[in-house]
């Protein structure tokens, strides 16, 4: 079917579920047309997201780790156009030590532009500038039948909110310029508040918007008593310095094999997530922290997903509208009942800048984040329970962290779902997107 | 500062050497045959911060423009110490084994034409009194198996004919190293099941920048291909034409 291409197990998302087989093709040279397989194909960074919205169960992956070429960078304008299957650590060792950096960036650093722009990821400045989506000028889109469709807001620009969060889904993004952000240096200013429920975290929040450009919360879901207990994150680049630390080494720790059970559980995760809760330096002044373990803490880890066992964990994220509260502390009381809290818990509140995006999931409201390690039915079962809160508080999920929302859970969260399935390549397709449209 | 000329510049391997050399400074002369994949890498090495990247069409076939290319390339770089010949083509052997046309070309890209550009490389080198010459090989041409033979025997004259000129022009102080990598990971061998033994063209361009600051003769990349290939060669005939690997 795919040519003499060999159909492999083990390309995988990150939260390694589901599991499933594909051909892989490598693409080279962005000149080039798409290679037709006779078979569904689907852009492929590194596999960062989640679930299965980079997964194509039997069909092909074009794989984007050849198209790492810089085209150009505009070291007056801060505009870097590359190609995209750069990742975010490629491109900010090119653009940080000449004083730029990315205008948005997920909790990772081995995403790719092209990953970051099909799901129109967002970060810890959201509530100030937007996702990530916003920042992109212009892009070309390279279809399967060989059409190529530069995309801007002024060319095409219906093109261009198709294919930012499309996943993957309106052809191949083979190059893009994107606005960067003016910095003195890799630093940052940082403060850590703890903070002991949810309506303190919604007061230090409201506070730290207008002053402070980066802001997250942490929270502690297994504390039996203390539910929604945490520790507050706000930040901001840090000035011009004379006198600045020598940049931390970067760190290759790496879980070396995967444990035949699931190491994060309900054991392990107590005493963490006090002694965390506890010892992590909190209140008192901001300090300079390097934006690598400030944006990317668990990057220092490399392949910690395999610490989830071999049946792999989901992780849900969602959103729910500012005056929709009492729904987060639902969704923490339910997680809290069934005792299967969560290593990383993150609660974050989104600014109300329109995404650009037919599909982009990031809006006004507030998002909560949680990884669960997979152990039966049982999980799945919460998540069903999580998902009829959500959709009371008229809430969504976010595609590149699903591998099991229903097909009505994603119609209601994403209404131009039905708008954005006349953009979408006939030579392409996704396990996600049958899975949510079948 | 070395001033480099890198032969077959777009193919996956030469292009991670060439990230590297020019993030060392050094001037580089692009050449290939692809004119869209040219202009991207040296785009690419542009914005990367290069100090000079100079490019033109190279096609390794036509052996009658070799010399002209090569003094457009010592021109613009006012001078030429370098020379990494990383072209190279690998037919998939039963689609061509009974075709003598396809085996003749086959041989011609991959060991004719590089022997012609290295002896006038040479001669240049030679006539200035210093160089490092670069080749790319591989261990396909350490022996000749039944499933690349034809792509492993211009591989084994390549090694032979850089072997000779090594030799020829040690005492000139002219280094000319030979590469040789195993499996790597490229669009060569985009169709190849890939396993344990696989490396990254990074890992061999990494590689290929230490042989020419070290000034070593023959390299294996990974070097454990070094032990492998001399278990191989070791084999006596007899038991070797039994095998299927």
């Amino acid at each position: 079917m795919a040519g003499n291409l060999i159909l492999e197990a083990g390309i995988g998302s990150w939260g390694r579920y589901p599991q499933q087989r594909h051909h892989l093709h490598v693409l080279w040279d962005r000149s080039r047309e798409l290679p037709l397989f006779g078979a569904p194909a689907l852009p492929y960074g590194r596999g960062r997201s989640y679930g299965d919205v980079c997964l194509n169960d039997g069909g092909v992956l074009l794989s984007t780790r050849g198209l790492d070429r810089f085209i150009s960078l505009d070291e007056e304008r801060g505009l870097l156009r590359c190609e995209a299957g750069l990742t975010f650590e490629q491109i900010l060792d090119l653009i940080v030590p000449r004083g730029w950096f990315l205008p948005v960036t997920p909790g990772t650093r081995f995403a790719t532009l092209g990953g970051a722009i099909a799901n129109d990821v967002h970060g810890k400045n959201h509530h100030r500038v937007g996702s990530f989506g916003h920042f992109v000028r212009e892009l070309e889109l390279l279809r399967t039948d060989g059409r190529r469709l530069l995309c801007s807001r002024q060319q095409n620009p219906e093109w261009l909110a198709a294919t930012i969060g499309g996943l993957g889904l309106t052809g191949l993004v083979t190059w893009a310029e994107v606005e960067l952000k003016r910095i003195h240096n890799p630093w940052l200013l940082a403060q850590t508040i703890r903070f002991f429920d949810v309506d303190e975290f919604f007061a230090l929040s409201a506070d730290s918007e207008r002053d402070y450009e980066y802001t997250v919360a942490w929270i502690d879901c297994a504390a039996r008593a203390a539910r929604g207990r945490g520790l507050f994150m706000r930040a901001n680049h840090s000035p011009a310095l004379d006198d600045l630390p020598p940049a931390p080494r970067r760190k290759r720790l790496r879980v070396p094999f995967t444990p035949p059970l699931a190491l994060v559980n309900r054991a392990t995760l107590m005493p963490f997530n006090a002694a965390y809760f506890r010892f992590h330096r909190a209140g008192g002044t901001p300090e300079l922290v390097h934006f690598d373990p400030f944006f990317y803490p668990l990057d220092a880890v490399l392949e910690w997903n395999r610490l989830y066992g071999p049946r792999g964990f989901l992780q849900y994220q969602c959103v729910v509208p500012l005056g929709e509260r009492a729904a987060i502390t639902e969704l923490l009381d339910r997680i809290g009942q069934r005792r299967s809290g969560s290593f990383l818990a993150v609660l974050k509140t989104f600014g109300d800048r329109a995404a650009d995006g037919m599909l982009s999931f990031p809006r006004g409201g507030i998002t909560l984040a949680l990884d669960f390690p997979i152990v039966g039915p049982d999980t799945f079962a919460l998540m069903t329970e999580l998902d009829r809160i959500v959709l009371d508080a008229k809430g969504a999920i976010y595609p590149a962290k699903d591998a099991r929302m229903p097909p009505a859970m994603f119609r209601a969260g994403f209404p131009a779902a039905e708008r954005f399935t006349q953009f979408i390549d006939a030579g392409l397709s996704s396990s996600f997107w049958r899975r949510v449209t079948h | 500062m070395r001033k480099i000329i890198i032969l077959g510049a777009t193919s996956a391997i030469a292009t991670a050497t060439a990230r590297l050399l020019a993030a060392e400074g050094h001037e580089l002369f692009l050449a290939a045959r692809n004119a869209h994949a040219l202009q991207a890498l040296a785009d690419d090495l542009r914005t990367r911060g290069a100090r000079r990247i100079e490019t033109a069409h190279f096609d390794a076939a036509q052996t009658g423009a070799h010399a002209a290319l090569i003094e457009s390339a010592a021109a613009a770089l006012s001078g030429l110490d370098t020379a990494i010949l990383a072209y190279g083509s690998l037919p998939e052997q039963t689609s061509i084994q009974d075709d003598p046309e396809r085996v003749a070309a086959d041989l011609n890209a991959n060991f004719v034409s590089a022997a012609a550009l290295l002896t006038q490389i040479a001669a240049r080198f030679e006539r200035q009194g210093y160089g490092t010459i670069v080749a790319i090989s591989s261990v396909a041409g350490d022996r000749g198996r039944a499933v690349n033979y034809v792509y492993g025997s211009a591989k084994a004259g390549l090694t032979c004919f850089l072997s000779g000129l090594r030799q020829r022009l040690w005492s000139k102080g002219i280094d000319v190293i030979t590469i040789k990598p195993g499996f790597v990971d490229t669009p060569m061998t985009a169709t190849f099941q890939k396993g344990a033994l696989w490396s990254t063209p990074e890992v061999v361009a990494a590689a290929i920048v230490r042989a020419m600051a070290s000034h070593q003769t023959t390299v294996y990349v990974p070097g454990f291909w070094r032990w492998i290939m001399a278990c191989i060669r070791a084999l006596p005939e007899r038991v070797f034409v039994r095998m299927r690997f």
